[in-house]
């Protein structure tokens, strides 16, 4: 059919049914898409997020590899020598400098590495002190809000699922845990555990982690789970009134499969943003324990350690404690906008 | 199968009472009767409709007689043997299925629709191969007409006829004799709820199932039920065949009841009249005595209030309590 210009007559030939081929080629699948895929684009969309993740993954990864190829170690005092008179030299080096003997090797032409941080008043070398203070924060952190996880999500979701009595009774025990005055308990118990460890613990491997690192581990065990408790009973009470957890029990499924099929899977995006909170918290914690004195055995360091020794000479060498303080900020501040950024991504209420 | 079987009970209910306890005060508790006193039979293969307003108990009555809820008294009799100690429970489970009402909270968002079809199967152990599983859970997804490429996909990905029918698959996966479909096209809308309809008639002749269906849709109930049991605040009040119950309702609510069913005619809606009601539904937890329909009957008498009147065979398979009958 001949169309005149200007005219506003249909031209027919573009309304003529599709053909099977056609059709095909318009009908394409979308991409399966899960929650946590859905929740990890949003998350890269984050800036904030993404950054705070990598500087956690760079100081992560230094502090497990970087003792192993840095030459000097977190105990060792460079200016003393078997055989040798004790070099002072070493003493209270500022950042790049470098003891006598070193000196004399460097003229011979040898390479030598440099402090890059200085040294301690006892002739340590303050970076890989610490790096290693680093790693004794991080795995604290670490471990700790995982034994809090286990131990939350244990109870929580017993709690939650149970209900009636042994609800009423679990959830009065968090209360009275929840009400004592946290600070004091973890000081008094760290201070008790110390003594009780260290007994148990001479001649084990677990000596030379410390008994102190290993009552500050009981202590988060066994005071902070109650939050993350409460948080995931919460959570188990108003997803077990859904209606695919009757109907896995119609199935006859018992508490065992709907617990871990079911109601953990639902509850998995609180237990990251919570545990991902948690980790600084227990990062914090240890350093200020450290601080007053309670937390690793010397000479192992910890960020909270080697801030509170640098306060003696702190008109002196202040660079001493601003160097922990400002890694200990940088991770607590990275992992709390991480968890921001993961509460923001996978938490459902907020995404509008 | 012999025909004598056949014409067997396959479920009978005998004096079911579920009565929830309600906090009322700070340390009182009151029993809110939810079923009270429900006695029926549902024959093999046919379709039992169970009608009534909202909050009359017939979603409770549908999930204690799968024991989802311990029964506070009376019986379950599932195939001639009572349902009571938990090894006939589990037996039972492998038995019957449920169907639910909403399509979107009765699939788990973290499971893909293999792993839900296959939930029952795995919780019974009921294959012997990654493969047979597989199999079966194709074969499931045929039944109820979906695609094989849409097992490894999430319920959310799916429209609300879509996700009903992986709900339907999955009470099928253990090939079960007697399935309750508690309100199972309420949720949807009318052209899917036809769909679904008519998908559980097909299954009911291959698979030979029996049906406890739930329903306040009263155009639908007619549509599939063979029987039809009429509850109001947790009393059964009529049973009879479906033609019976809707050409001749005898007790004053059903008849109330079905004269509020739209008629597609409206010379016919014009002729008949709407029985309405005077005043609402009694809270079920200070339930009238005796009839818990009399107060809003209008034949109410005095003889109403003493005691509930029992259920009366008044014509051949049609049953109802009421005093004037």
């Amino acid at each position: 059919m001949e169309n005149k210009p200007f005219s506003t007559q249909v031209c027919l030939d573009d309304f003529i049914p599709a053909t099977d081929e056609e059709k095909e080629y318009m009908v394409s699948m979308r991409p399966s898409s899960t929650f946590f895929k859905d929740g990890i684009k949003r998350l890269k969309k984050n800036k904030i997020a993404v950054i705070s993740f990598f500087i956690i993954v760079i100081i992560t990864l230094a502090a497990i590899f970087a003792p192993m190829f840095w030459p000097y170690s977190y105990d060792q005092m460079l200016g003393v020598n078997p055989g040798q008179p004790v070099d002072n030299s070493f003493l209270n080096l500022a950042p790049f400098e470098y003891g006598q003997s070193e000196i004399a090797r460097m003229e011979a032409g040898e390479s030598v590495v440099p402090h890059i941080f200085g040294t301690d008043s006892q002739g340590r070398d303050y970076f890989i002190r610490v790096v290693y203070g680093t790693r004794i924060s991080l795995a604290v952190g670490f471990f700790a809000s995982i034994i809090v996880l286990l131990i939350g999500l244990a109870v929580g979701s017993v709690s939650g699922y149970a209900g009636g009595k042994v609800d009423l009774i679990i959830m009065r025990i968090v209360d009275i845990i929840y009400s004592l005055p946290d600070m004091l308990m973890v000081i008094l118990l760290a201070s008790v555990l110390k003594m009780v460890l260290d007994n148990a613990l001479e001649g084990t491997v677990l000596s030379k982690i410390g008994s102190n690192i290993l009552s500050l581990f009981i202590v988060f065990g066994l005071l902070y789970w109650v939050s993350m408790a409460r948080l995931i009973r919460g959570q188990i009470l108003s997803l077990k009134e859904q209606e695919y957890v009757l109907a896995a029990r119609a199935a006859g499924a018992g508490g065992k499969w709907v617990i871990f099929k079911h109601l953990i899977p639902n509850c998995f995006s609180v237990i990251i943003i919570s545990t991902a909170l948690q980790i600084p918290s227990a990062i914090f914690t240890e350093s200020y324990l450290s601080f007053l004195g309670l937390g690793v055995n010397a000479p192992m360091p910890s960020l909270g350690s080697l801030a509170s020794d640098a306060l003696n000479g702190l008109s002196s060498y202040p660079s001493r404690l601003v160097i922990p303080a400002v890694v200990i900020s940088l991770i607590v501040l990275s992992l709390n906008l991480f968890g921001d950024g993961l509460r923001d991504a996978f938490d459902p209420k907020l995404n509008s | 199968m012999s025909e004598q079987q056949k014409n067997d009970n396959l479920v009978e209910i005998r004096h079911l009472k579920e009565y929830f306890n309600v906090n009322v005060g700070f340390f009182k508790s009151r029993p809110l009767k939810a079923v009270d006193d429900v006695s029926f039979t549902i024959k093999r293969g046919e379709t039992l409709g169970l009608v009534g307003e909202s909050g009359c108990g017939k979603t409770t009555v549908g999930r204690t007689i799968l024991n989802l809820y311990k029964p506070t008294s009376g019986e379950i009799i599932y195939d001639g043997k009572p349902i009571k100690s938990k090894s006939d429970i589990k037996g039972f489970r492998k038995k019957a299925t449920m169907v639910f009402q909403d399509p979107y909270s009765s699939l788990n968002p973290r499971m893909t629709v293999s792993d839900i079809i296959a939930e029952p199967l795995d919780v019974h152990d009921m294959y012997k191969s990654k493969e047979e599983r597989r199999e079966r859970i194709l074969e499931l997804m045929g039944y109820v007409g979906l695609n094989s490429e849409h097992a490894s996909r999430y319920a959310h990905e799916f429209s609300g006829g879509q996700r009903q029918r992986i709900g339907i698959a999955r009470s099928l996966a253990i090939n079960p004799e007697f399935i309750v479909c508690d309100e199972p096209v309420s949720a949807l809308d009318v052209s899917i709820q036809a769909q679904v309809i008519n998908m559980f008639d097909e299954l009911q002749e291959k698979l030979g199932l029996t049906y406890l269906f739930i329903a306040h849709d009263l155009l639908v109930v007619r549509h599939i039920s063979d029987r039809i049991a009429v509850m109001y605040l947790g009393k059964l009040v009529e049973l009879a065949d479906a033609k019976e119950i809707y050409d001749h309702p005898q007790h004053p609510y059903s008849k109330s009841l079905l004269s509020a069913v739209p008629v597609p005619d409206p010379k016919t809606a014009r002729a008949n009249k709407r029985i309405v009601l005077s005043g609402d539904i009694p809270s079920p937890l200070n339930a009238p005595s005796g009839c818990p329909f009399r107060t809003r009957c209008a034949y109410a008498t005095a003889k109403c209030a003493e005691a509930m009147p029992e259920l009366k065979e008044i014509s051949s398979g049609h049953f109802a309590a009421c005093n004037i009958l």
